[in-house]
């Protein structure tokens, strides 16, 4: 078993998912609460790594993040190293490969929120971000929960960014896809099979955790 | 006083409203479709931006606007000193009784807060549901806990949308009683929309008639609304002892 690889993955999955959450609730609520007309856009933007290979974004942002832009140059010029091939470069792809992962259950969250809560709170005086904070959060608590175990787990899965974008270092970008990979390049099966065991059983645990908590006791039809 | 220029349509419905509300209490009366919710929600702020804009909005309280769609002016809801009661309670259903009145008051320290909750509370007969969470009350309770949320802030216009259909008549004529006394003590400014006669004939106030989205008549309850006081004391002769 490779435990380097195993905690590289879960830190990366775990400072994925505090940066995404970090960006998306805002997002989702501008998505929400906005009336821009440039929101459509926005959105399909945010949606786009959905549809997108993930070989084709990893390749973007490799040419993006290298020497030969300006943006890659001015980036290696001000962290002192370029960004592809570095864990820091890692988060960047997961970031932006997992955004709709993120993004997609609180804006369906935020928009189950009954209409009349947050005229109430406007009335009351709210600013968008208290009315975000104390209102939109609370009650969507559970897609909260479901954007993040659903971005932890689509970062702990990711192979294509990952490959394209940060390699096979050891201890830098060696995540567990990219050793299950290796391992079933080898031929060593045995191997591969714990590899994707724990993978799976990650998933299945968290994904349990989702659905447990958003069934009501009883069931659905009590 | 409240004048209000307004012209706005929604599909075949529209709403052409030009008045003054000179009285501290005016009823606005009206069938279920006439528009009464439509305007209530324009004069809060609410609904005031794209798609739903009316083409023409000149709202001012006491001389200062509110809403003036000419020169672009359109205050934001928590920014007009406005609080709105609706038919729908639309309690915080994860905030406690006391969290949900003491909302709108972010700007006043605790014990402020605390002491101005359950005043509010007081006023509206709901002290014993202070510690209560929105799901563990009846229709009536949710719309009493609703009206001190609303009246907690002191806001200078209180709109009212058919605020105590879940109470009974004599818990509903008392209420109204204390509502009518605490706005004319707090110079606030009260709309009341209602299908109900009895609701806008009890408090004797201004009556604003709408019907399809005009105001057909306006003056005193027992000019105004004669034909239904007419219709109403038929009705309760005709009742069988």
């Amino acid at each position: 078993m490779d435990w380097q690889a195993l905690a590289l993955t879960l830190k990366l999955a775990t400072v994925t998912t505090v940066i995404l959450l970090a960006v998306s609730v805002p997002l989702a609520a501008i998505l929400v609460l906005g009336r821009s007309r440039w929101l459509a856009a926005v959105e399909a933007l945010a949606a786009l790594p959905l549809v997108l290979p993930p070989t084709v974004l990893g390749f973007f942002l490799l040419v993006l993040l290298g020497p030969r832009t300006s943006f890659g140059r001015a980036i290696t010029s001000l962290l002192g190293h370029p960004l592809a091939f570095s864990f820091s470069g890692l988060v960047v792809g997961s970031v932006i490969y997992s955004l709709p992962f993120a993004v997609q259950p609180l804006v369906a969250g935020f928009s189950a929120v009954e209409p009349a809560l947050v005229d109430a709170a406007r009335l009351l005086g709210a600013s968008r971000v208290r009315l975000v904070r104390t209102i939109l959060v609370p009650l969507a608590s559970r897609s909260l929960i479901a954007a993040a175990v659903l971005s932890f787990l689509h970062t702990m899965g990711e192979f294509g960014v990952v490959l394209m974008l940060g390699g096979d270092i050891p201890g830098a970008t060696r995540t567990l896809s990219i050793v299950l990979y290796n391992q079933v390049e080898n031929f060593d099966y045995a191997a591969a099979n714990r590899t994707a065991a724990i993978l799976l059983a990650l998933s299945a645990f968290a994904l349990a955790a989702i659905y447990l908590s958003g069934r009501p006791r009883g069931g659905r039809r009590a | 006083m409240l004048e209000i220029a307004l012209d706005a349509r929604r599909g075949s419905f529209h709403l052409h409203v030009e008045c003054r509300f000179t009285s501290d209490w005016t009823v606005i009366f009206g069938p279920s479709g006439a528009g009464k919710s439509t305007l209530l929600r324009f004069l809060a702020g609410l609904d005031l931006s794209a798609p739903s804009r009316p083409q023409q909005a000149r709202i001012a309280l006491d001389g200062h606007l509110l809403t003036d769609t000419s020169s672009g002016l359109s205050l934001k809801p928590g920014h007009r000193q406005t609080s709105m009661v609706a038919q729908q309670s639309a309690l915080f259903p994860h905030l406690s009784v006391a969290a949900n009145v003491a909302y709108g008051l972010h700007h006043l320290d605790r014990a402020s807060r605390q002491s101005r909750v359950a005043e509010m509370l007081d006023l509206v007969d709901a002290a014993s549901l202070i510690d209560r969470r929105p799901r563990d009350l009846s229709g009536g309770e949710a719309q009493r806990v609703a009206l001190a949320r609303a009246l907690a802030p002191k806001p200078r216009l209180l709109l009212l949308d058919e605020p105590l259909s879940a109470l009974d008549g004599a818990a509903s004529d008392a209420l109204l009683v204390r509502l009518q006394s605490w706005a004319t003590e707090h110079r606030a400014q009260t709309v009341l929309a209602t299908h109900d006669a009895t609701d806008a004939l009890a408090t004797g106030a201004e009556v604003a008639l709408l019907h399809e989205g005009r105001l057909t008549a306006i003056g005193p309850a027992a000019e105004v609304l004669a034909n239904e006081r007419t219709r109403l004391a038929q009705r309760l002769s005709l009742e069988p002892n």
